[in-house]
Formats: structure tokens, sequence, C-alpha cells
């Protein structure tokens, strides 16, 4: 079983990215709807893999990032940030800071799940 | 005397027999000779006819293998044929499905409250995450004074935004004709600032023939550089389902306010006759 955790404040893009996450055989969508709410789900379930937006209420995604990284239990989980921000100082930004692949809104599910598919293998 | 004869007779006798052993042994060997001859013109014979057999043999052999290789060739091609046909089509089912995921999110998340608040603030983000707008609003029709004032945007204060008079710029004509309003070249509008009256995208949004709002998108995301298939259908769904979600909610949050007026009004009559 493959647990994807979804950041995203905004209820169409969790569902949208859900819709796509459930295309890949074996895999289960858990939702969050802020950094604080991903760090609860963090600690509850065992997650593969996080996809999360930068731009959020109470606890933005670069936060998260940062947060997931420094906790030896949580570091070795592959992020994806997706978000609206396109520019190449902020994708520089999300990277340096320790996520390992950025998709800009809107999202294509096709290279979503390629790209998911490319840290499960 | 006779003893003489003898000898002489017996040695003619032995003479004769070695004649007829000298003859038959050149006999023997002429005949040896020939057949050895012949032994050696069979030999090469069958070695000529033998080596050409084989080349026959082989350029069989190889004729039939080009033969078969052509035929792979071929196999080959078409099905590699095939297979970019297929690539294709999986190409256009994944942006089909991608399509109508869009689509089925937008039409769910659309309807699936009756707060006004909440379907403009689902409006807004279908168009930030679907369509990838960065600079929009939300205009809605005032049936009492048949202008367009403005809902809700992103990206541009509110306050700035123009009322716009039915027929009066591209906003106005759009809620008057109800058609849509597409500009060719983005990249123009993109440059040339941002003109509240004059979006670059300006969609009507229609029940049946009634406009009751219009949206106008005046920047797109920098990573969005052009609109897609898919973008030309959530218009469409937003110029219907979005204008559906608006009425009925805004109706359903008047009627709740109304319901609360009213039901206050009885509680005030329920009230007075016991004073």
């Amino acid at each position: 079983m493959l647990n994807v955790l979804v950041v995203e404040d905004s209820p169409t893009m969790r569902q949208l990215i859900g819709f796509a996450i459930k295309r890949i055989p074996g895999s289960r969508v858990i939702e969050a709807t802020d950094g604080v709410d991903a760090l609860k789900k963090l600690s509850s379930e065992k997650i593969d893999i996080i996809l999360a937006d930068i731009n959020m209420p109470i606890m933005d995604g670069l936060k998260l990032v940062s947060l997931v990284r420094n906790n030896p239990s949580y570091k070795s989980i592959p992020i994806i940030m997706i978000t609206t921000e396109g520019a190449e100082e902020d994708k520089n930004k999300a990277l340096a800071i320790g996520a390992n692949a950025y998709l800009t809104k809107p999202i294509q599910t096709q290279e979503l799940m390629k790209l998911v598919n490319s840290f499960i293998s | 005397m006779e003893k003489d004869s003898n000898i002489t007779r017996k040695v003619d006798e032995f003479l004769q027999i070695f004649k007829r052993g000298e003859e038959f042994t050149k006999d023997l060997i002429k005949e040896n000779e020939r057949l050895r001859f012949r032994i050696a013109e069979l030999e090469e014979s069958i070695e000529k006819t033998g080596s050409e057999g084989r080349i026959r043999l082989y350029e069989d052999r190889i004729k039939l293998l080009e033969d078969e290789i052509n035929s792979i060739l071929d196999r080959y091609k078409k099905a590699e044929e095939e297979n970019k046909d297929f690539a294709a089509k999986y190409v256009d089912v994944e942006a089909e499905n991608n399509m109508l995921a869009n689509l089925y999110v937008a039409s769910y998340q659309l309807h699936s409250t009756l707060d006004f608040n909440e379907v403009l603030r689902v409006v807004m983000e279908i168009i930030i995450n679907l369509v990838g707008a960065e600079k929009f609003a939300i205009f809605l029709m005032d049936d009492k004074t048949n202008e367009l004032l403005p809902a809700a945007s992103e990206g541009l204060s509110l306050n700035e935004m123009p009322k716009v008079k039915m027929g009066e710029g591209t906003i106005g004509r759009v809620a008057k004709e109800g058609v849509s309003h597409f500009t060719e070249n983005m990249t123009d509008t993109a440059t040339s600032g941002i003109n509240a009256a004059n979006p670059f995208v300006c969609i009507p949004l229609k029940i049946k023939e009634h406009v009751i709002g219009v949206i106008s998108i005046y920047s797109l995301f920098m990573q969005k550089t052009s609109f897609s298939n898919i973008d030309y259908e959530l218009f469409n769904l937003l110029a219907g389902h979005a204008a559906t979600a608006i009425f009925s909610s805004r109706l359903y949050t008047q009627s709740e306010r109304k319901l609360t007026t009213i039901q206050s009004f009885l509680d005030l009559l329920k009230e007075k006759p016991r004073r």
C-alpha cells in the first residue's frame, strides 16, 4: 500500500490530486488542509510520499518541508511541491530546503502520476 | 639329348608364361593408369559439382533468410506504426481523462454548497487552480440598476474594480450579448498592463439566455502561456454551472435571511399577547 499525503488548503485541488493518485495501483490518499494538519497525519499514519502546496494558511508548505527534513523519522520521505509560483527562484527555494520535485499549477494529472511513480520505483 | 630338349621346352614354356605374365602386368598397369585417371576425373567432377551445389544451397538459404528478414522488418514496421498509433491514442485518452477529471471536480465543487460566499470561493479556486489565472474578477448583475458589480477578485483590489453598465466596454458587451470574449494575442495584454474594463478573457455567467454576471480574466500565471482545449471546456462549464450555483446559492441565502426575519417577526407576535 502506497500512502500519499496530499497537503492542500483548496478542496478542489485536493479532490483533483486525489483523482490522479488513486489511479496508481495500491495507492491511498490521506488529506491534510495545512502544514499543522499534515504533521498530525504524519505522526498517526505511515506516509510514503508527500504532495504539498506552498501557499497555505496556518503553516505553509515551505515550513512543512523544513520541519519534515529536520525530523529523523520523516526526513527520507519524498516531497513534491505543487504551487502556482512558476518563477525559477521559487522552485530553487523549495528544492533548496529539501523538496524533491516541483510542479506548477494548473497541474496535468499524467505529469503528476509520472512524477509520483518515479519516486515509488 | 632327350633330357636337353625337355629342358628347352620347359624353358620355352616358362618364357611364354613369363611373357604372358609380362603382358598381363603391362595390361594391369595400363588399366591401373586408366582407372587412376578416371578416379581423378571423377574426384574432380565430384568436387566441382559438390561446391556448386553447396553454393546453390547457401544462396537459397541466404535468399530464404533475406525474405524472412524482410518479412520480419515489415512486421516490425507495422508493429512500430501500430505502437505509435497506440501511443498517440494513449496521449489523447490521458488528455481526455485529465479534462474529464478537471470538469468533474469543478462541477462537483460548484454544486457542493448552497452558501453564496462558499460558491464564489469555489469559482475562484477553479479559475486559479484549474485554469491558471493570476488576476481576475467576478462581476454580478444588479437587476435594479442593470449594472455589473464586482463581487470577488484575485490579484486585484475589489475596490479598484469598476461598476460596469450593460453594453459598456468588453465586460458590458459580453454581459449584453452573452458571448465569451477571448483576446487573440495574450502576450500583448500581459505586457501592456491591466485595464480593469478590458480583460483579455471575459466569460458570461448564463442561465439559459439570462446573463447573471461575468468572469473577467486579466492575466495568467507566468508558466501558463496559452489556453488548451481543457480551458475552453472549463470556461463553458463555468458559464453554465457557476451561474446556476451562484444564482441558487444567492436565492438560498436570501430565502434563509427572509425566513429568519419572518421567524423573528412571528416570535415577536407570539410574545406580544403575553405582555
